[in-house]
């Protein structure tokens, strides 16, 4: 029984409007019990709506899936008894503790007596929850948050457990800690589908499924789809200022296909292995040049035909600011107290213009505490934040027409069309008349979004409401960007041209301060702040980090072992004092 | 695998879970309750004492032209009765501009001959002047003269026996008013149990329209169907428990009607128990049927207000006569449930078990509920589609 397949998918097609295309197309998968398959793609690929189909709560259009011999369209009894089915949104009850939680779970899956008991003995260890069964759902972290959801979903061991991006959201620790969940399970010989949009977790999987446009470009073994990048992966070292510009450069040449900053690096991934990268063309003829390991996000760009080319016409328009020493944001002894908890304790720091700081922190660290205060959405208990010179408090208006701000959720009017958006935001950063229409036309063109001008902004796709956000924060030619996980959920090639949009308006002197949960992503930045329990407890370049935390057994350590060593490196400096 | 529970008392565990959950639920939600604790206080007090279908203390003017003794007991008849305030003058010409403004509600004039004419015996030797621009004051301020000038003979004819020609001869009407089921014409009497109706339509519309949709909002109903869970546990555990609630306001509303505001209630609780019930029935599955069919929180409660709470409130002879209404509307109402709620507790609170009323209206409200109850099964999935 243990050796047939756990989820037989054959040939479905979903369609949900008859004129759009469908969201799955002719997709036929099988999941094994014992190991973890990953369901990767961009957004919009049909991720979600695989995961729904498989845990009966849609039925295919066309073709059939059968879960543990159960076809889903049939009686839904025994396909419900076999799977547990971990939606993307929290899917508990945030007004009940976690352990009313767990028992109505238990109710609902008819687990009593001496089984229940066991069961919360067990998963209660397995989640590290046990200290926390009366408190409110909705009060956990967002990683405890996840914990939750598997252990509701583990209470009645499933055969196939379907987890729909668990990791969204979560902070590098609480992720490590739900992937060694989850290889516990498999090793039970439980079948995992996990989906995600962070790539390295595809590396992961024993299997992955790459969708796109709700058919399965690649399944198979992750290793067999980073081979196909094999000895065209190159590393340009030590580029320090100059990576952003040799960046833009490499993108322009034909023979890359892709390229990232890492730290003072830029990773760049060729054609065909015959062809390396031509220092001088990109003006760092001195620089050194290494081959680097492939990675399946490599692969994956490579796979769906490369990074974004060209620069993003931001450049053209920007305003150029004078690169100076100068201090364009300045925290000093930023302290919130909510009643006796402390969220952010004495945080300084200040950062130059053009420069990006990237502020990293487990979830519930105060890293959002301390993002707020710095863009005046929340009033600091003790010290001050200076922004391009304005204390926020004193001269809030004035400061903020300094600043642009990109929320972590899509905050524009999904009520109102692209058009309106962009005129009723600019109207508010104080544009009006001639400069109002000059700023929208250059945003329209800038982010491409002719096609989208008239529907409403709900209904366009992630990528483009991500571009429209970007474009309502710039619109006033802001000297400071604050974004806020600004491509938490979203795929490779939609954030690379997010970040080639922003490292174009970090080249004109306009200063951007981000917060994430996306490690690749504090590659980019120039420094990084990291808090934890309401402390900066390390500040430094991405490089700096990871040589903080260079040892013999980890010569090469990445940017996730930093935070996570640096992170416990505390929390026993702190036991022992 | 483990071992498993018949699958009957799976299917009760499942229900008494979710039971639980709902519970826990209201009892953090605070706008729980004020709809159901502290709103059914609201209006019972509300049409308790703030509004009333009477008049009470109406300014009213009264012109002496000539003082006699035979006026000054009609003064004081006026005077003593709880309808009127009574504003005395010698000339007419003193009061017209008072009426004009609105600051008196009639005018009584007594002729200098009003003696005279009594006497004699003259029909209508007062006249009575009242503002016809409110129809329903001037009514009223006409009746409760008539009413107070029909006392005032009858006291004469007593004092002096046959010295005045008997009344009936006087007076050009003669009412002999008998209030059945209401004998104080109390109109709190009569508006209480039907803000009873107007509350449970409340509670039962407006609390479950939220709670089906909170789900869908807040993405709880995914997990939840991902479960062994089948369509008729999801129902009970959300009706039971608003079952509850809903019976407790009114038990609430009951007591409160007939402890504070003295309504009468002359029928039995078993009575009232299946009456409401019944109703509470049809309440909860149109408000679970609205939340449904919206899956959203805010457009759940606009329907449910306006198909509900509005037509409740203005077509089920609660406030407005449904004998009144034109004859589509007259139609319409026996579609609305708070119709036969509302002629049912104005049954048992003035008149008692009365069968004949009670019957059809409970049969009435049984087919209501189970149109709704079929309609909000078939419209329940356990798919997202």
């Amino acid at each position: 029984m243990s050796d047939e397949a756990l989820a037989v998918v054959e040939g479905i097609v979903k369609r949900f409007d008859p004129q759009a295309p469908p969201a799955i197309d002719h997709l036929s998968l099988q999941i094994e019990p014992g190991q973890v398959t990953g369901l990767v793609g961009p957004d919009g690929a049909g991720k979600t709506t695989l995961m729904r189909l498989l845990a009966a709560l849609l039925t295919p259009s066309e073709g059939r899936i059968t879960i543990c011999g159960h076809d889903t369209t049939g009686d839904l009894a025994p396909v419900r008894e076999s799977l547990s089915y971990m939606p993307q949104r929290f899917g508990l009850y945030e007004d009940l503790t976690v352990q009313e939680n767990l028992d109505l779970y238990a109710d609902l899956r008819g687990v009593v007596g001496l089984e229940r008991r066991n069961a919360y003995q067990r998963l209660l260890a397995f989640t590290a929850l046990g200290p926390f069964t009366d408190r409110l759902a909705g009060q956990l972290s967002g990683g405890m948050k996840q914990k939750l959801g598997l252990a509701c979903a583990l209470i009645r061991t499933p055969r196939l457990l379907l987890l729909d991006e668990p990791s969204v959201g979560v902070d590098p620790i609480s992720r490590r800690e739900l992937w060694q969940m989850v290889y516990e399970l498999v090793d039970q010989g439980i079948g995992v589908v996990w989906s995600t949009a962070y790539l390295d977790e595809a590396e992961r999987c024993a299997t992955v499924v790459l969708l796109s446009e709700g058919r399965a470009l690649y399944q198979g073994p992750p290793k067999e789809l980073t081979a196909r990048v094999e000895g065209r992966t190159y590393l340009i070292e030590n580029l320090g200022s100059q990576r952003r510009k040799a960046l833009t450069l490499a993108l322009r040449q034909k023979d890359v296909v892709d390229g990232v900053v890492q730290g003072s690096s830029v990773r760049l991934v060729m054609a065909n292995q015959e062809t390396r990268p031509n220092l001088a063309e990109l003006g760092v003829a001195g620089a050194t040049l290494t081959q680097a390991a492939p990675r399946f996000e490599d692969a994956f760009v490579d796979l769906l035909g490369g990074a974004p080319k060209g620069e993003s016409a931001l450049a053209k328009f920007c305003q150029q600011r004078l690169a100076s020493q100068e201090t364009v944001i300045e925290a000093s002894n930023l302290t919130k107290r909510f009643g006796s908890f402390t969220a952010a304790d004495q945080i300084s720091f200040r950062i130059g213009r053009g420069e990006i700081f990237g502020l990293l922190g487990p979830n519930g660290a105060g890293k959002s505490t301390t993002f707020k205060m710095m863009c005046g959405l929340l009033r600091p208990t003790s010290g001050t934040a200076k922004v391009a010179g304005y204390n926020l408090y004193k001269a809030g208006g004035a400061a903020r027409r300094q600043l642009g701000y990109m929320a972590q959720k899509f905050s524009l009017y999904g009520d109102l069309s692209v058009r309106q958006n962009l005129r009723f935001f600019s109207g508010v950063y104080g544009l009006a008349g001639a400069a109002q229409e000059d700023a929208m036309r250059r945003m329209i063109e800038t982010f491409k979004l002719h096609a989208f001008l008239d529907q409403n902004a709900g209904g366009i796709p992630l990528g483009f409401k991500q571009r429209l956000a970007l474009a309502c924060a710039l619109m006033h030619d802001p000297a400071v960007l604050f974004l806020d996980e600004p491509t938490s959920g979203v795929d490779p090639i939609t954030r690379r041209e997010f970040w080639s949009h922003i490292n174009a308006v970090v080249e004109h002197g306009v200063t951007v301060m981000v917060t994430t949960h996306f490690l690749d992503e504090a590659e980019y930045c120039d420094r990084i702040g990291l808090v934890y329990q309401g402390h900066m407890i390390a500040e430094g370049s991405p490089d700096a980090l990871k040589g903080s935390v260079q040892t013999t057994d980890r010569p090469e350590p990445t940017l996730e072992d930093a935070f996570i060593e640096l992170v416990e490196a505390y929390d026993r400096r702190r036991i022992a004092s | 695998m483990s071992a498993q529970e018949s699958p009957t008392r799976a299917w009760f565990r499942r229900v008494a879970g979710l039971v639980r959950k709902e519970r826990l639920q209201i009892r953090r939600d605070a706008s729980s309750y004020l709809i159901a604790g502290v709103m059914p206080l609201l209006l019972l007090f509300i049409y308790g004492y703030g509004v009333t279908l009477d008049l009470r203390r109406i300014p009213l003017a009264l012109v002496i032209e000539r003082s006699t003794p035979e006026s000054a007991t009609l003064l004081t008849s006026f005077r003593n009765s709880p309808y009127f305030d009574v504003v005395l003058t010698h000339h007419r010409a003193n009061v017209e501009d008072r009426l004009i403004a609105g600051t008196v509600k009639g005018v009584v004039v007594l002729a200098a001959d009003f003696s005279d004419r009594t006497e004699r015996g003259e029909a209508a030797p007062i006249q009575v002047i009242v503002d016809g621009s409110d129809p329903n004051t001037a009514g009223l301020v006409f009746n409760y003269v008539q009413g107070v000038w029909a006392n005032w003979l009858d006291q004469i004819s007593i004092e002096r026996r046959g010295t005045i020609a008997p009344r009936r001869t006087i007076s050009a009407v003669v009412i002999e008013p008998r209030y059945w089921f209401n004998p104080d014409v109390r109109s709190q009497n009569f508006l209480i149990p039907g803000s009873v109706a107007i509350i449970m339509t409340l509670i039962g519309t407006l609390l479950t329209a939220l709670v089906v949709a909170r789900e869908w909002e807040r993405g709880t109903i995914e997990a939840l169907m991902a479960t062994p869970m089948g369509r008729a546990e999801f129902l009970l555990g959300k009706l039971i428990p608003y079952y509850v609630l809903g019976m407790t306001a009114m038990a609430i509303s009951v007591v409160t009607a007939v402890q504070v505001f003295h309504v009468p209630f002359r029928g039995s609780i078993p009575a009232l128990l299946i009456v409401s019930s019944t109703f509470l029935i049809a309440m909860l599955s149109l408000g679970l049927l609205i939340s449904t069919l919206t899956r959203n929180q805010f457009a759940a409660s606009q329907v449910a207000l306006l198909t509900a709470f509005l037509p409740a409130f203005e077509l089920s002879g609660f406030i407005f006569e449904i004998d009144a209404m034109p004859l589509p509307i007259r139609t319409l109402t026996y579609f609305l449930p708070a119709r036969y709620f509302v002629s049912s507790l104005q049954t048992l609170f003035l008149a008692g078990d009365v069968w004949s009323v009670l019957g059809p209206a409970t049969l009435a409200l049984a087919i209501i509920a189970s149109v709704f109850l079929t309609l909000l099964v078939r419209s329940t999935r356990m798919r997202l589609e």
